[in-house]
């Protein structure tokens, strides 16, 4: 039953906008494949380390292919191949390529019923590793247990993944339930995963396969301590998104930034190439046992937070429909959303309230990430502290999955260590002392919280049935996102886009596709 | 601590702007509330810690009144002390930026009659900084908080360039576009990465022989006009700016130092 008495024809045409809308996009996406995706089915088969120039393997090893033309028809056929044929590892066949002693074009191919069972076995084995790490969070999850939701999401960012480290211990000890290593300011538009321990960044700390294994293992030994599983978030978004995705599975990473969108409009990623991209890493994610997380919220950073309330909840479906197509499961969407209207405005506080609820229950099985005010903070930290304490109580109320807290220093600086502390005590007394609210509370039917839900969800219905009129890639370029405009080929990495050739094979996505129950692409 | 020799002071008569000291409940008490951590754990010595570094600090009758435990050996601590220093008001000056803030109808009128044709704006986040909110809120279309941003006006060509544009690619901008002005905006400023950054931006502009020909502002939540100055900048803007401050100030800098 709506709380909110929503009309459940206009959200079924509304989703059904949406899942139009992701159908052709599918059809675009399951056509290509970039640079980043076969640096990935690299990095599943388990290549990695970098060159003289610390340069990574699995680029090296893509960019030879991609300059002798055969990339269209997958890194793994060749790769596979030179295992094979020359009785080698994956590493050894990267390191080979790197040192300049090996062209797997001059192996002969070897024929193609040994290749691929090859190339599956191998596959198969890699994904075994990811099934275990699936297997080790949920027992972790069985033994300790967890916080309760919202979950309490904080973030960290040092640059130095060591003292990063003391920060999120810290954190874990103060209740938190989540840790985000925030990356360095930058590193979604460069087109390699950097490699090793970090200790130097801008703004956060660099996603690199060895940073993310010291923090698993630090968080680990702390939930261990304090009898709590803590989860550990990183972000996919950007031009290496199914890597990245793959070094948080192979890590056991539990939440991921995950949204191609995002990358379109605020980093200027080229939209073939992230939405190709996204695809991906979102199966890999799925199969993971990582929970995503879209980045609906961001749109309120440049746009209104009350007039573009609509598009929030427009790409929220759509978000959801293109998770579906990726196998993902609605328990590991965290679709986001944010408080960012003005506190000056009269009756704010209900338009958040009516946002978040109508969030919840159009995604009744998602676990919603709920964003804290950032556009509207200022220096004043007091005043900072009673906006996040209105946003938890919204947060609370409406049962959100993931809170990611307001820090009162929000417009100042990254947090300090007791900015955060000062979150994590403020939000657990809102939760605990309002945890049943929302249960007691019915909405005047015909008052202003509902009023407001109402309209979002008609201006919303209404936008996904133009943009499925125009299509999605025209939406964006007509900036009907966050009044931002991206064009089909401008952007970055769109080099790095190859149409699939015929006999194009990635041993990863056929097993993806049959493991999380989705149809195989046929051609 | 009433103090005999300032008896006949009665501040809520005149006030005495050449001993200021901060007032909490009664003038002169000199009382101050800081809140920081330190990395000791938590207990007695820390607050100890805590009350000593700000006696340190040269801070009187430091009293803590809350602390806690942050895990990790690490401590938080609120504590209220006194000061006894003082400063004379009436002996401070500031570096502000100069002329009138004009509306939008205002600057564009400006610019048709005192410059006569449209001036360029070129405007970024540079080096590393992929944070547009500040550059989007002054140079969009739409603008902030109810006011037109850049590309609105009539009389001005604005080019916001978006986030993490090197500088080297500024100045080229800079040159095909043949700007009168450049708006940098940095939001993280984090260690200071904002300092080097900046400062590159106008060594670039003064070897290119540029400097002089335009018009170099800077702006951002830690960006203070002090600063820009510091770093060579024409003027700096920080939180809470609009477009029409930095439009105001653009227009009437070109006019005053005859950049038309």
């Amino acid at each position: 039953m709506s709380k909110l008495y929503l009309d459940s024809h206009q959200v079924a045409r509304a989703r059904q906008a949406a899942a139009t809308i992701a159908d052709s996009l599918e059809a675009f996406m399951l056509e290509r494949t970039t640079v980043a995706v076969e640096r990935t089915v690299l990095r599943l088969y388990g290549l990695d380390g970098v060159d003289a120039d610390y340069v990574p393997l699995p680029n090296v090893v893509v960019d030879h292919l991609k300059e002798a033309g055969v990339l269209d028809q997958g890194a793994a056929r060749f790769v596979i191949n030179a295992v094979v044929q020359r009785d080698l590892t994956i590493q050894e066949v990267g390191e080979l390529v790197a040192d300049g002693t090996l062209d797997l074009l001059d192996i002969p191919l070897a024929d193609e019923a040994t290749l691929q069972a090859r190339a599956t076995a191998l596959a198969a084995t890699a994904l075994d590793g990811i099934r275990a790490n699936r297997a080790k969070r949920d027992h972790y999850l069985n033994t300790l247990g967890e916080g309760k939701r919202p979950y309490l999401y904080v973030i960290v960012a040092t640059g130095n993944i060591y003292e990063d480290v003391v920060q999120a211990k810290a954190a874990a000890r103060q209740g938190a339930d989540i840790i985000a290593v925030i990356r360095s300011t930058g590193q979604s538009l460069i087109d390699y995963v950097p490699y090793g321990a970090t200790t130097e960044g801008f703004g956060g700390t660099y996603a690199t396969q060895e940073n993310f294994r010291v923090m698993r293992a630090a968080l680990d030994e702390v939930g261990e301590e304090i009898g709590r599983y803590i989860r550990l978030c990183n972000y996919c978004s950007g031009l290496c998104m199914p890597e990245i995705a793959a070094m948080g599975a192979i890590e056991r990473l539990d939440v991921m930034l995950n949204d191609a969108l995002y990358g379109i409009l605020f980093r200027d990623i080229n939209m073939q190439r992230t939405l190709v991209d996204q695809n991906f890493s979102r199966m890999i994610n799925s199969f993971a046992g990582v929970i995503i997380n879209t980045g609906e919220d961001n749109y309120l950073t440049t746009a209104d937070a009350v007039e573009q309330a609509h598009a929030v909840l427009a790409s929220q479906f759509i978000n959801e429909q293109l998770a579906l197509r990726a196998g993902l499961p609605a328990e590991q969407m965290g679709l986001g959303h944010a408080f960012e209207m003005s506190p000056e405005i009269e009756d704010g506080f209900l338009m958040e309230l009516a946002q978040a609820q109508m969030a919840r229950e159009i995604f009744p099985h998602a676990p919603l990430k709920y964003m804290p005010p950032t556009k509207h903070m200022t220096g004043n930290i007091f005043k900072g502290h009673v906006q996040d304490t209105l946003f938890n109580m919204v947060g609370v109320m409406t049962n959100q999955g993931i809170q990611l807290l307001g820090m009162m220093t929000e417009a100042i600086h990254t947090p300090l260590i007791h900015d955060r502390h000062i979150a994590i005590e403020g939000a657990k007394y809102v939760f605990n002392n309002m945890r049943s609210l929302g249960d007691e509370i019915e909405y005047k039917r015909d008052g202003k919280i509902v009023a407001r839900a109402q309209q979002v969800l008609a201006e919303a219905t209404a936008m996904l049935e133009d943009v499925q009129e125009i299509g999605m890639l025209e939406a964006i370029a007509r900036g009907m996102f966050a009044d931002v405009k991206r064009t089909m080929t401008g952007g970055k990495g769109l080099a790095g886009v190859l149409m699939r050739a015929d006999n194009y094979f990635n041993p990863f996505e056929t097993l993806l596709r049959a493991e999380l129950g989705l149809e195989a692409i046929t051609r | 601590m009433s103090q005999s020799q300032t008896a006949k002071y009665e501040p809520w008569n005149e006030r005495d702007f050449t001993h200021v000291r901060p007032y909490g409940d009664t003038f002169d008490d000199g009382v101050v509330q800081l809140s920081f951590s330190l990395p000791v754990p938590f207990g007695e010595e820390a607050a100890e810690a805590a009350r000593q570094l700000v006696v340190k600090m040269g801070l009187t009758e430091p009293a803590v009144v809350h602390q806690h435990d942050l895990g990790e050996n690490f401590t938080f601590v609120i504590l209220y002390a006194k000061t006894q220093a003082a400063v004379d008001y009436t002996k401070i000056k500031v570096a502000k930026v100069s002329g009138a803030r004009m509306s939008f109808y205002e600057v564009n009128e400006y610019i048709k009659e005192q410059i006569g044709r449209k001036i360029t704006i070129i405007g970024a986040c540079t080096g590393t900084d992929a944070h547009t909110v500040g550059i989007d809120a002054i140079m969009n279309m739409k603008g902030y908080n109810g006011e037109y941003g850049l590309e609105r006006y009539p009389m001005v060509e604005a080019y916001n360039l978006g986030s993490q544009v090197e500088n080297e690619e500024m100045v080229a901008k800079a040159i095909e576009y043949n700007a009168d002005a450049i708006l940098v905006s940095q939001v993280v400023t984090q260690k200071d990465v904002h300092i080097p950054n900046l400062s590159q931006l106008v060594e670039l502009l003064q070897a290119e022989g540029l400097r002089e020909k335009l018009i170099l502002v800077c702006g951002g939540p830690r960006i203070s006009h002090e600063l820009a100055l510091e770093l060579g900048y024409d003027a700096g803007f920080g939180p809470g700016t609009l477009a029409p401050d930095v439009a105001s100030y653009v227009v009437q800098e070109m006019v005053k130092r005859g950049l038309k």
